[in-house]
């Protein structure tokens, strides 16, 4: 059960292999984390964190599935729920930045990239979400991004597919109120991690642990939305009024 | 059938919501089919312990306060037969015209006696007189296996279980329980102001055996020199020649009035550290330095909360937790210890009450044991709240200490064995009458009351 500081004792993270996944579930569980199921794609980044997540002294399940396989999603959902008994939290947190070349992309790619970021977490979640409505209880934490508050040149692929899931899990939230599940959405910055290697960082950028600490506050604060870091919000206040023309001559 | 709706419930704190089927059963009958069915269950009376005793997410909650009769009264010995959902306001207003008083009250009448005898309350009157239970003669129970007739005489172990056991052995659906004899419904009260927390402690320590009823109104929200400031009041029961020209006219009458109401939930919280320090400096500078029995009537003495009806919307959309503890005598800084770390964690309880406890009783999952028991209202919300909280209940399992799980919201679940000793002998009755493990609230599940969790292991281990 979550308490009433809103920290969980099970948690399911649908993208296992994800930095900030992996640092959120060793900050809860110096809090009250036992149990976590990690569902993603084999993988190194896979065992990595469920290793690590063992060395914290939790009980890790890893539960084999690609997000963009819609078919397989309520099987391994049912698996988890059976394997943790009930859960508490699920993270959303799978995605990749993939291209945004026009001389590189295809459709194949964009619908990929899409796919990945956007309609699997969403299908996914929307199948969690009726578990733990079922539950009687329960929270979703979403990672969104800022790359979706206002989509950009540089990465509109995943911007875009960002900015989707971050409208998607707001409405999802406002048609859970009543059932005992909400919904916080999470938007990070530039992040310094596996995804985002070899990129020039822009500014305020951050790191998954200190995604992770925001999380957790903003688990604690009962909040919808966190911003990570949390002046990214006032800086996106501005940035979405700058007309067109001058938005997309922005570097990077 | 009875009447079902499903709903998000919370307790008196109104945060961590969950849905269940709420019943609104109105005779034991129904209570017999609900619980002859399938899924968990737990028994709610008014929903005023602070956390998440009385939820059941995922199952049914069973609400009480149909049946509120008062079966039967003999005005000789005092001795009253009720249905458990009854409150002690309506006890209350039918007992004190007759001369009579519950012995035990905790600090709003809201209550119904199913739920203060599932939390043993205590009240003012600890140091002397005990917590309910020591007042509780029989009860009917109805639990998994059947209906079950328990006093100390007849199935003592589940009798006294079932105090203090959090509705994890059965509904409660009757009670029998002695009533204390009083001449009026007055209270002699002494009040007395305190500079810091050692002051107050020091006045408590030396002065509480002299009254029946004693409790310290400590200030939070001062730091330094003033840090736990009090206003103690402390009183007993005014005998009819004790009265006034005013009051010798109907000693007995009791009619206590809801003055106000906060009619809806603002929209953010108006407990706020500015307002936390203002409604305390107030209530200080309102407290005479010392004065000396003032009449004072019963409910104004006792349940000066519930003139404001639904106080706890105050807290906003985020609600409110409440902290309390008991540490052994000789522990005494850790009351100074947890009023310091809430500060510092920029979370400063905005209502904290501090007393002695004397000798505890004997059921296993009772919560008063003789020490000092300080409970701490808290806004939810802060960052540094959980952290800070996880640190105190450490320090105070460490001295054989305890929380309170009827204001309890958060404690961990490797912590209760510890600080409840006789947690194993309480598992074993529970096991017995509930095999199938079919009473659960969410309370239950989360500090792992039943050990549910460590047989789950084991299932499998196996
Ligand atoms: C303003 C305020 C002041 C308080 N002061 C004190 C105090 O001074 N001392 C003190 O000890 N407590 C105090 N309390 C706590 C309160 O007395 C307890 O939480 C009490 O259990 C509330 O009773 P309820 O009827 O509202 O029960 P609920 O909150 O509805 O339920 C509480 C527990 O009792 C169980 N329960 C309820 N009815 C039954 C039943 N019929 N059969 C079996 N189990 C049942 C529930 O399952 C749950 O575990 C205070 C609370 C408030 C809001």
């Amino acid at each position: 059960m979550n308490d009433v500081t809103g920290m969980p004792q099970t948690a399911v993270v649908i993208g296992g292999g994800s930095e900030i996944a992996c640092s959120t579930m060793r900050a809860l569980a110096r809090r009250r984390l036992t149990h976590v199921a990690l569902i993603g794609r084999a993988g190194a980044s896979l065992e990595e964190a469920a290793e690590e997540l063992r060395g914290e002294g939790l009980n890790v399940e890893v539960l084999l599935h690609d997000v963009t396989e819609i078919a397989a999603g309520t099987e391994v959902a049912e698996r988890a729920r059976e394997l943790l008994g009930s859960i508490d939290l699920v993270l959303v947190a799978a995605g990749f930045l993939g291209e945004a070349d026009l001389n590189v992309i295809d459709d194949v790619i964009v619908a990929r990239t899409i796919a990945t970021n956007f309609t699997g977490p969403a299908a996914l979640m929307t199948t969690f979400a009726k578990l733990l409505s079922q539950q009687g209880y329960g929270r979703i934490v979403v990672l969104s991004s800022v790359a979706g508050v206002r989509v950009r040149k540089a990465n509109f692929v995943y911007g875009s597919a960002k900015a989707g899931l971050d409208g998607f899990a707001q409405g999802l939230d406002d048609a859970l109120v009543g059932s005992g599940v909400s919904v916080m959405i999470v938007r990070p910055g530039f992040v310094h991690s596996k995804m985002t290697r070899g990129l020039s960082a822009a500014p305020l950028a951050t790191t998954p642990e200190a995604v992770a600490g925001d999380i957790l506050r903003g688990l604690e604060a009962q909040a919808m939305v966190v911003w990570s870091p949390a002046k990214l919000q006032w800086l996106f206040h501005v940035l979405i009024h700058l007309p067109r023309r001058i938005w997309r001559m922005l570097p990077g | 059938m009875s009447a079902a709706s499903t709903s998000a419930i919370t307790g008196w704190g109104r945060a961590n919501a969950t849905r269940a089927a709420l019943h609104h059963v109105a005779s034991r009958a129904e209570i017999t089919s609900l619980i002859g069915g399938e899924g968990n269950y737990i028994a709610r009376g008014l929903g005023r312990a602070y956390g998440d005793a009385a939820q059941c997410a995922g199952g049914a909650v069973i609400d009480l306060t149909g049946l509120e009769e008062i079966i039967d009264f003999d005005t000789a010995t005092g001795v009253v037969r009720c249905e458990a959902g009854c409150s002690l306001d309506t006890l209350s207003r039918f007992s004190v015209p007759r001369g009579w008083f519950i012995p035990v009250t905790p600090g709003t009448a809201y209550v119904t006696i199913g739920g203060a005898i599932a939390a043993d309350v205590h009240g003012k009157n600890h140091h002397r007189e005990g917590s309910l239970g020591s007042y509780l003669r029989e009860i009917v129970l109805l639990a998994p296996d059947g209906e079950h007739h328990c006093s100390r005489e007849s199935e003592p172990d589940l009798f006294l279980a079932t105090i203090g056991g959090m509705g994890m052995t059965g509904v409660i659906v009757e009670a029998t329980l002695s009533l204390m004899p009083i001449e009026s419904a007055y209270i002699s009260v002494d009040t007395e102001r305190t500079g810091d927390i050692e002051a107050t402690m020091a006045a408590l320590a030396s002065g509480d055996s002299r009254y029946r009823y004693s409790v310290a109104w400590v200030d939070a929200t001062q730091r330094g020199r003033h840090l736990g400031r009090s206003v103690i009041t402390s009183g007993d029961h005014t005998p009819a020649g004790a009265l006034n020209e005013i009051t010798r006219h109907s000693p007995l009458l009791y009619d206590p009035r809801q003055r106000l109401r906060v009619p809806y939930t603002p929209p953010s919280s108006l407990v706020t550290p500015t307002t936390q320090r203002a409604f305390n400096e107030l209530w200080f500078r309102r407290a005479p330095a010392q004065r000396e029995a003032e009449l004072t009537r019963l409910n104004t003495f006792f349940y000066p909360l519930d003139m404001l009806g639904s106080w706890n919307r105050l807290y906003g959309p985020k609600g409110f937790t409440q902290y309390q503890f008991v540490v052994p005598f000789g522990h005494e800084s850790l009351v100074r210890g947890a009023i310091e770390s809430l500060q510092r964690a920029g979370a400063p309880a905005s209502l904290v009450v501090l007393k002695r406890f004397g000798a505890g009783g004997p059921s296993p999952l009772s919560f008063p044991m003789p020490g000092w028991t300080l409970a701490l209202d808290i806004p939810l919300g802060a960052p540094e709240l959980a952290e800070t909280l996880d640190d105190l209940d450490e320090r105070i399992a460490e001295v054989g200490g305890r929380i309170y799980l009827a204001k309890d919201g958060r404690l961990r679940p490797e912590l209760v064995g510890q600080m409840y000793p006789r947690l194993e002998e309480f598992r074993a009755v529970c096991r017995r009458v509930d095999p199938e493990g079919r009473i659960a609230s969410d309370l239950s599940r989360r500090i792992d009351l039943l050990g549910s969790k460590g047989h789950a292991e084991q299932r499998k281990r196996t």
